[in-house]
């Protein structure tokens, strides 16, 4: 009974660390497809989000104490809302001159990257910071005697399926889902059709970030917040999306599944290092024998 | 008097370019700077392998490699177990619970040496070990990729998969690498004090001779029928494997060649600076590499030298009285590096060099073309 409740928190260890690495992986797959840019910088719209929720902790607790208990909902608009607006603003500067140049775009956004590390940390400071979180976040839930969920867990794993629900039906059931599809079947052709597809690259990009910094609200329920979280998460967000097949949604979740799981599974076994290294080094093999992903376009592109 | 690379050099400007440079590394630096800064640009000259490798496969061969820093760890760490190795002679650790092992192994209650360890006992495998560990490595990744056809973007993720693979294992494995600290106290290699001046001038001169061998061969290989099929092959690479050419070989050579020169590149490192560490190894180090290769001019095996030269230099100089600013100037750099010069500094020398050139000569001719020629007859 022991060996199945701790493989049942152990298991959902791994889901929320599969929230996390959806959410980026969801982001860059649709700024990848979309657009053919890699954003190196996706790590620190994380880092953005999670820094607006430790913002709106702080002003919740300093000066308006009622919120202490809701800010959090706020905190997640706002992270949204901020992660959103510098990522419309790097578009505008950066991103548009890279489009189909990935490579170009890869190195370019990390030294954006860079950039922004240097600002966290001027802002913020160097050390690690936390928000507090609400008491109702706190605790966990007890199906039975000896499983003990984290309720932070479930309300990361809660806002997942939510968000990635939402974008699954904006994307296939929206207006601007329809328009984005169409720019990345055939950009030619959807621009002739009157569809302005440099706003809808641009709305894409900011989306794909504004996600990412959802995905730092999340975050900071599991882990506290410095200037090179992001960093912890890209290659492992990257690794996700080419290992789901770059342009496929269904992929990211299976692979962001599947990695998470083999991860969480092997902590289990082994240290926390060498778990790591065998889920990246079994990634790494399939990809040599398999390029494309999992999910691969069958158009080639 | 017009004064021009070209006319003044002819076919030999290129020449002429490596001769400055050789002079400056040789002659010029040694002459000028004290031990302490030679020591600096020795190690700024090591990465220079790195950033020459990379001009090789990047530049011409079109293969984006942001894993350097693991050659460039690997060949680092085979010296330091070499130099760990002598250095933990049992008299000297005697005062350890097992002598004749490192320290860090003690520590780590480890009591008899890993067999992996035992090859590095002696210099000429240390040295096998130090090219063909990389070597493997990359034939290995590079083949089985490349094959493939993965190459771009997926590569170049890959390649950074391995480099935080390789970080994690080292810094996980305290106990066999010496973990995050690396491996330090290195103290003699073969009975010779490396922490000696008169070692470090010694060390300085054969790395600037290695660097300048290094260039040559690269400059070689570019100018044999293989480098013109590198450059149809960053290009156009389906022409060229439609011509008959197999794409995947000519890839693999030239990743394994950077790979080997990176490795060179760090023992020299390990040499220079006295230990390794795993910060030498991930995927920053690495990335500082390509950005090395980026501001030098990707095409440019000289831009590479002088790129890892300046943008170090700027490093030290910047981050000891502008920390904060530091990282801001290095993304700005690089940024428009990538966007506006995407052949560096090499690139602008090429475009505007002449006219550079030709200006300051002017500006040097002045004063003797300001007096008016009836004055300057009577004078």
């Amino acid at each position: 009974m022991e060996f199945i409740s701790i493989l049942a928190m152990q298991g959902f260890n791994g889901l929320s660390y599969f929230c996390v690495l959806l959410l980026m992986g969801l982001g860059l797959a649709i700024i990848f497809g979309q657009m053919g840019v890699i954003n190196m910088a996706h790590g620190e719209f994380l880092t953005i989000g999670a820094y607006t929720t430790y913002a709106f902790s702080h002003i919740a607790h300093e000066y308006a104490p009622t919120f202490a208990g809701s800010y959090f909902l706020f905190a997640i608009i706002g992270a949204f809302i901020c992660a959103f607006g510098a990522g419309y603003v790097l578009e505008r500067l950066i991103i548009r001159h890279l489009y189909r140049r990935p490579l170009d775009s890869l190195l370019a956004t990390w030294a954006v990257g860079l950039a922004m590390q240097q600002t966290f940390r001027s802002t913020f400071g160097a050390r690690e910071v936390s928000a507090t979180l609400p008491d109702w976040l706190l605790g966990s839930w007890k199906p039975t005697e000896t499983i003990d969920i984290p309720l932070n867990g479930l309300f990361v794993m809660a806002l997942t399926a939510l968000l990635t629900g939402a974008v699954l039906l904006m994307l296939f059931r929206s207006r601007w889902g329809l328009h984005v599809r169409a720019t990345v079947q055939n950009r030619g052709m959807a621009g002739a059709a009157g569809i302005n597809t440099r706003r809808i690259d641009r709305l894409t990009f900011a989306a794909g970030c504004g996600i990412a910094g959802i995905a730092g609200a999340a975050f900071t329920t599991i882990g506290s917040t410095g200037p090179t979280s992001g960093s912890l998460y890209i290659v492992d967000s990257f690794l996700v999306v080419v290992f789901g097949g770059a342009a496929s949604l269904l992929g990211t979740v299976a692979s962001a599944f599947t990695i998470a799981q083999t991860q969480s599974t092997l902590e289990f076994f082994m240290t926390g290092s060498m778990a790591k290294v065998l889920t990246l080094l079994t990634i790494i093999l399939i990809l040599l024998a398999r390029p494309q992903g999992l999910f691969a376009a069958r158009i080639r592109k | 008097m017009k004064l021009d690379i070209k006319t003044m050099f002819g076919r030999h400007s290129e020449l002429a370019g490596y001769a400055v440079l050789a002079l400056l590394i040789v002659v010029v630096l040694p002459l000028t700077l004290d031990i302490f800064r030679l020591n600096l640009i020795g190690k700024y000259l090591t990465y220079a392998f790195a950033a020459i490798g990379l001009v090789m496969c990047w530049g011409y061969g079109g293969i984006l490699s942001l894993g350097q820093g693991v050659f460039f760890g690997l060949g680092g760490y085979c010296m330091a177990m070499f130099l760990k190795l002598e250095a933990s002679d049992p008299i000297s650790t005697k005062i350890q619970s097992t002598p004749g092992i490192p320290d860090f192994m003690d520590w780590n209650q480890i009591t008899a040496l890993p067999l992996f360890w035992e090859p590095f006992r002696s210099l000429p495998l240390t040295l096998i070990a130090m090219l063909l560990v990389p070597g493997v490595l990359a034939f290995l990744l590079g083949g089985a990729l490349f094959k493939r056809r993965v190459g771009g973007v997926y590569f170049a993720i890959i390649t950074q998969a391995v480099a935080l693979i390789l970080t994690i294992l080292i810094i996980g494995q305290q106990g066999m690498t010496g973990g995050v600290n690396g491996m330090t106290d290195l103290k003699t290699l073969l009975g010779w004090d490396l922490r000696t001046d008169s070692a470090k001038y010694i060390l300085y001169f054969v790395n600037a001779a290695l660097l300048i061998g290094a260039m040559l061969l690269c400059r070689w290989i570019l100018k044999t029928k293989f480098g013109l099929l590198l450059l149809a092959m960053r290009d156009k690479e389906d022409r060229v494997r439609f011509s008959g050419y197999d794409v995947a070989n000519l890839k693999v050579f030239v990743f394994v060649l950077a790979a080997m020169l990176s490795a060179v590149g760090g023992a020299m490192f390990t040499l220079q600076v006295g230990f390794m560490s795993p910060s030498f190894v991930g995927i920053v180090p690495s990335i500082e590499m390509v950005i090395f290769a980026a501001v030098g001019g990707r095409l440019s095996l000289i831009g590479a030298v002088y790129g890892s030269l300046i943008v170090n230099y700027g490093k030290t100089v910047f981050s000891e009285t502008f920390p904060e600013l530091w990282l801001f100037l290095i993304a700005a750099l690089f940024l428009s590096v990538v966007m506006f010069f995407p052949n560096g500094l090499a690139g602008i020398w090429k475009d505007h060099g002449a006219r550079i050139v030709a200006w300051a000569s002017r500006m040097w001719a002045r004063p003797l073309a300001a007096v008016p020629a009836s004055k300057r007859k009577a004078a």
